[in-house]
């Protein structure tokens, strides 16, 4: 195939790409958007494999790697529960990286096949281009296992941090951004692998000492370097396809990034360098939780306050996903609408370990995507709400974020639950959230307190309710 | 003076950069999880890379080490391909509308 025929098919390629996350603007397109995905990604496969002299030996190995590939993909996705799906996109955040890290060195060490010079005297652009793509995927991949890792509760969520850890990575860094430099003018083996090795160490540095809560911003970052990687090997490979695809991916998690944020009214900084949440649980705070008396209630009477209510909004947080309550839930609501009472759902834009994580439950417990409201959609209708079932969710409920300008979540935007008439909590103890923040809605004369695994408490709601 | 390539991918690429900007702004909220399994599954064209190192032999020559990180990175990318398309996929149908008339 002409090398032009080819750079038009990439560009089409990159075009469906476009399309494709076009498509997700709303759910109605987002199918079609998914088939033009699949259509650009069979082109540049079909494309690449016409533009390559092929050889019987390694055509054998790569269809057999394809489809080992495809079976494995096609497995997970079909068996991986909806509530793993953080953990899944983490997981495939790493392949992309070690994908490129691998290219990148196969690139390295074959440069001719690659049109980009000979061994240890490739071009200079390449080089450097070479260079950025292999330490971006190199960073992408141990920092995703991390965040796998964290996230599938292999390793404790909670931050990691040592003394000095700071200057460790601004050292990582310098020493990263000197061998790109270095590689320049001495394309020596060593060098190469002394960039991945410091590469993989710094993507295990900057996460590990990030905690759970913080994950959303996490995945974001990691999925913006996956693209930033794709595109630093496309320019290495003077493709259009991973320079575009690389550039929309970087720009989507670095967007997904910002809202997430946003959600927390955090800057980016203060999210990467980490730590939060691990020094305000001192010990006077929690003398002061116990001696406040709290309203403890049970199903029965969380039953009996919906059924009179007329109208109820559903706030679902991680504990809704962790206790795998979201059909629960469902099933609770189809019980209340029977009995006239209007039902929303309220998503905070961090809920959940991901971006879009509660919405995506939701759905698959078969709820319409119209009855679930963001946070700015939904909020002005709590004050004429009669119950909020908050479930698994507390940060995100807490007044003081508005109130204390001390307090770490202070400025965070929030869910009004406070101005419903009354607050039930679904929560399994006291414990403050992520934040480390007592919630003082917990001590409201017109909040009740469930003390429950969620998911046990909304079926017994649902035994009450009929 | 001749315009180096290089500053024409480098337009393309910033170019796309402000045109994900657009498009990721106008993903709907409920969409993000899989706005993320999809970027993923496109980041996953890094395959076509993994493909000429697969074929980078020369005529005769056997199976090189390039090979054989290429077909390693083929793997991957298709676990992610297939795996991040299908699960997508998988995630689209299940966000329904309100039904007109409740059955139950």
């Amino acid at each position: 195939m002409s090398a032009n025929l080819s750079s038009i098919l990439f560009l089409i390629t990159g075009v469906l790409f476009i399309l494709a996350l076009r498509g997700l603007s709303s759910p109605e397109t987002s199918r079609m958007g998914n088939f033009f995905g699949i259509t650009g990604m069979v082109l540049a496969i079909v494309v690449s494999i016409l533009s390559v002299d092929i050889f019987f030996n390694n055509l054998i190995y790569f269809i057999v790697a394809l489809s080992i590939g495809g079976i494995i993909g096609g497995i997970i996705a079909f068996k991986i529960p909806m509530t793993a799906m953080p953990q899944l996109v983490a997981g495939f955040h790493s392949l992309v990286g070690l994908a490129a890290v691998l290219v990148a060195v196969s690139a390295y060490y074959s440069p001719d096949s690659f049109g980009l010079g000979t061994f240890q005297d490739i071009k200079t652009a390449s080089i450097i281009e070479m260079g950025l793509g292999v330490s971006i995927g190199a960073i992408t991949f141990t920092g995703s296992i991390i965040a796998f890792m964290k996230l599938q509760g292999l390793m404790s969520g909670s931050p990691i941090a040592f003394p000095g850890q700071h200057y460790l990575n601004a050292l990582l860094g310098i020493l990263i951004v000197s061998l790109i430099g270095y590689l320049i003018v001495n394309q020596s083996t060593q060098i190469f692998w002394m960039l991945i090795i410091a590469s993989l160490l710094i993507g295990f540095l900057i996460i590990i000492p990030i905690g759970g809560a913080d994950m959303p911003v996490v995945i974001s970052m990691l999925n913006s370097y996956s693209g930033w990687a794709a595109a630093g090997i496309g320019f290495t490979l003077e493709n259009t396809a991973l320079i575009i695809t690389g550039a929309l991916v970087g720009s989507s998690g670095a967007i997904l990034s910002y809202i997430m944020c946003k959600g927390m009214n955090r800057s980016f900084l203060n999210v990467i360098l980490g730590g939060f949440g691990t020094d305000s649980s001192s010990s006077s705070k929690n003398e002061k939780t116990e001696k406040k008396p709290v309203k403890n209630g049970n199903a029965e009477d969380a039953a009996f306050l919906m059924k009179n209510a007329s109208s109820v909004i559903i706030v679902p947080g991680y504990g809704m996903a962790v206790a795998q309550a979201q059909h629960a839930l469902r099933e609770m609501v189809d019980k209340l609408k029977k009995n006239d009472v209007k039902v929303s759902y309220a998503i905070h834009p961090v809920a959940g370990r991901m971006p879009g994580h509660m919405n995506v439950l939701l759905a698959e417990a078969n709820v319409p995507y119209d009855e679930v409201f963001e946070l700015d959609d939904i909020n002005n209708d709590f004050a004429n709400t009669d119950v909020a079932y908050v479930i698994g969710a507390n940060d995100v409920t807490n007044p003081v974020a508005k109130t204390d300008p001390k307090s770490p979540i202070f400025g965070m935007p929030i869910l009004d639950v406070e101005k419903c008439k009354s607050v039930l909590f679904v929560k399994r103890s006291m414990s403050p959230g992520y934040a480390g923040v007592d919630n003082e809605l917990f001590y409201r004369d017109n909040t009740l307190m469930l003390f429950a695994d969620a998911k046990k408490m909304t079926e017994n709601i649902v035994k009450y309710l009929d | 003076m001749e315009i180096d390539p290089f500053i024409f991918r480098l337009s393309i690429f910033i170019l796309s950069i402000f045109i994900g900007y657009f498009v990721v702004w106008s993903v709907t909220p409920s969409l993000h999880t899989p706005l993320m399994s999809v970027t993923n599954a496109i980041s996953s064209v890094i395959i076509v890379g993994a493909i000429i190192a697969s074929f980078s032999s020369l005529e005769g020559s056997g199976i090189s080490f390039s090979n054989i990180l290429g077909f390693v990175a083929v793997t991957l990318a298709a676990i992610n391909i297939f795996g991040g398309f299908l699960v997508t996929q998988r995630m689209l149908q299940m966000y329904k509308k309100k039904e007109k008339k409740k059955n139950k």
